[in-house]
């Protein structure tokens, strides 16, 4: 990009923009066929994200902050438990402080949730789709599936389910990457530096791959799987060098995840972080009842970033932040 | 005291780190889809110039150095310090001989130069790219070797020593580049 470019102007070429259009269409048409229904939900939402890695924005309306969805999800869920059957979404979500070569403040978000289906079934969805997208202009070959205990052991050689955190930090230094200083950290943490400094860089970046069975502390919204480990059902898809879907077998259960949430906000109340109003409206719905389903987030700005081959995501942005 | 959050870094951003100022070279954020967010930096300490690698959970603060770049005319020096002045105030500071290891031989009187103040006490000198000297001494020149790739040593006013080409005489002045320590060319009155 060039920096002396006037602020007004786009960020994102003329043909990239037709090639997010054609994208777009190409995604309605995919949905369509398969009977599922666009959906358009409230960005504004009373309750914030409570993910500890998350950081809301907020608006003040007549006296009372709303804030910015970081995803469609629990409004989703809401539809989902109020009938709607099959659903997908295109739409903006926000997420402050989140700023980088692959990161944008405000990014494009494709969400669908699809009844009775396990990760198995979303998986297939995701590769059909993916794959009819990106024969637009750069076809991918077939989908390779791992765990994420083979695919973390088979790159940095520990194993994310038992490693302890003097073992993590040697692996990262055994990479080049310093550990975090300052706090003593956890072993999540330091796993989720292994995966986007170690382990994503050294996916091949034309080949796709799922990745599922994350630690249970890493589920988020997803169901557990007991066992020893308890694992997460919950995967997600790497091509072009990062990470570009997130799918969970979602969980249902109301008083588990009134719990992940207390759980949630407690952590940032110790951090002295945001504590955001709990999204009890979500809570509700699944106490009323949310069918039996998964779902998946799919960050398109990144898909358009493999298919232009480009790897700044402000170049696919019509404006990017700086430019908002 | 001021201080930055993750957020905000960019390179060029100065910091303190363990007491010592730090100036951020490059700046990179990482972050998993559900995971914990950080930034890895690559910073480079103003006193020492060693450059070292970080990693900030995102969102952390770090204390922000006093830092600023100013320029300023370099007056003299009386031995222990060298003197510098702000050209539109008329203020002027003290470089110790730290703070000028790099620059003082190139420094002339009058000649603007960037003063980095790290607590408003000059922290280095950066002399100009080029400067003019004049050659105090030198093997006299060889007539008719203009065109010949042979140097020799050459004394500036200074007291800094660079090689010039065997044509040059003493008492001419040449134009450095103090970045190289390299010889440019001859300044013609």
């Amino acid at each position: 990009m060039d920096g002396a470019d006037p602020a007004w102007r786009p960020s994102a070429s003329v043909e990239l923009i037709r090639l997010r259009s054609a994208v777009l269409g190409r995604l309605r048409a995919w949905f369509g066929d398969r009977g599922i229904l666009e959906v358009d939900t409230p960005v504004l939402s009373r309750a914030g994200a409570s993910d500890p890695h998350l950081e809301n924005i907020s608006a003040e309306l007549g006296g009372r902050a709303y804030f910015l969805h970081t995803s469609p999800e629990s409004a989703m869920k809401r539809l989902l438990a109020g009938g709607s059957g099959d659903i997908f979404q295109v739409c903006h979500v926000f997420r402050a402080g989140e700023q980088g070569r692959k990161h944008n403040p405000e990014f494009t978000m494709l969400e669908w949730y699809r009844l009775g289906q396990r990760l198995e079934d979303m998986m297939a969805d995701v590769e059909s789709l993916t794959s009819d997208l990106c024969s637009i202009s750069k076809p991918l070959p077939s989908f390779r599936k791992t765990s994420y205990r083979d695919l973390m052991r088979g790159i940095t050689g520990v194993d994310p389910f038992t490693a302890a955190v003097p073992e993590l930090i040697n692996a990262l230094d055994s990479h080049g990457v310093v550990s975090p200083t300052g706090h003593p950290p956890e072993r999540d943490e330091l796993l989720d530096l292994l995966l986007a400094t170690v382990v994503e860089p050294a996916l091949d970046p034309e080949q796709p791959v799922f990745v599922y069975h994350f630690p249970a502390s890493q589920a988020a919204l997803a169901r557990v799987l007991p066992g020893d480990p308890p694992l997460a059902e919950r995967f997600e898809l790497f091509f072009g060098g990062m990470e570009i879907a997130n799918g969970f077998y979602e969980l249902t259960d109301a008083d588990e995840q009134g719990r992940r949430f207390d759980h949630e906000l407690k952590r940032r109340a110790a951090d002295n972080r945001h504590v955001p109003p709990r999204d009890d409206a979500l809570l509700a719905a699944l106490r009323a009842g949310l069918p039996d389903c998964s779902g998946v987030a799919l960050g398109l700005d990144r898909l358009l970033m493999y298919l232009a081959g480009i790897n700044d995501i402000r170049d696919v942005l019509t404006f990017d932040f700086s430019r908002a | 005291m001021a201080s930055y959050s993750t957020n905000e870094f960019r390179s060029g951003l100065k910091i303190l780190i363990d007491g010592d100022p730090f100036i951020i070279v490059e700046n990179e954020f990482v972050k998993p889809g559900k995971g914990q967010a950080f930034n890895r930096v690559r910073i480079r300490n103003l006193k020492t110039g060693r450059v070292v690698d970080k990693t900030y959970k995102s969102g952390e603060s770090v204390e922000a150095a006093d830092v600023m770049d100013t320029e300023m005319q370099y007056l003299y020096s009386d031995g222990e310090f060298w003197h510098f002045m702000v050209p539109d105030t008329f203020e002027q500071y003290a470089a110790d001989s730290n703070a000028v290891v790099d620059a003082k031989n190139w420094l002339k009187e009058q000649d603007h130069c960037q003063i980095t103040l790290w607590n408003n006490v000059p922290l280095t000198v950066t002399p100009p790219n080029f400067v003019e000297l004049k050659i105090v001494e030198t093997d006299p020149g060889v007539r008719g070797d203009t065109a010949q790739g042979g140097v020799k040593p050459a004394t500036l006013e200074t007291g800094a020593v660079v090689k010039v080409p065997l044509f040059v005489e003493e008492g001419e002045v040449i134009r450095v580049d103090t970045r190289t320590g390299e010889y440019v060319s001859r300044v013609k009155d």
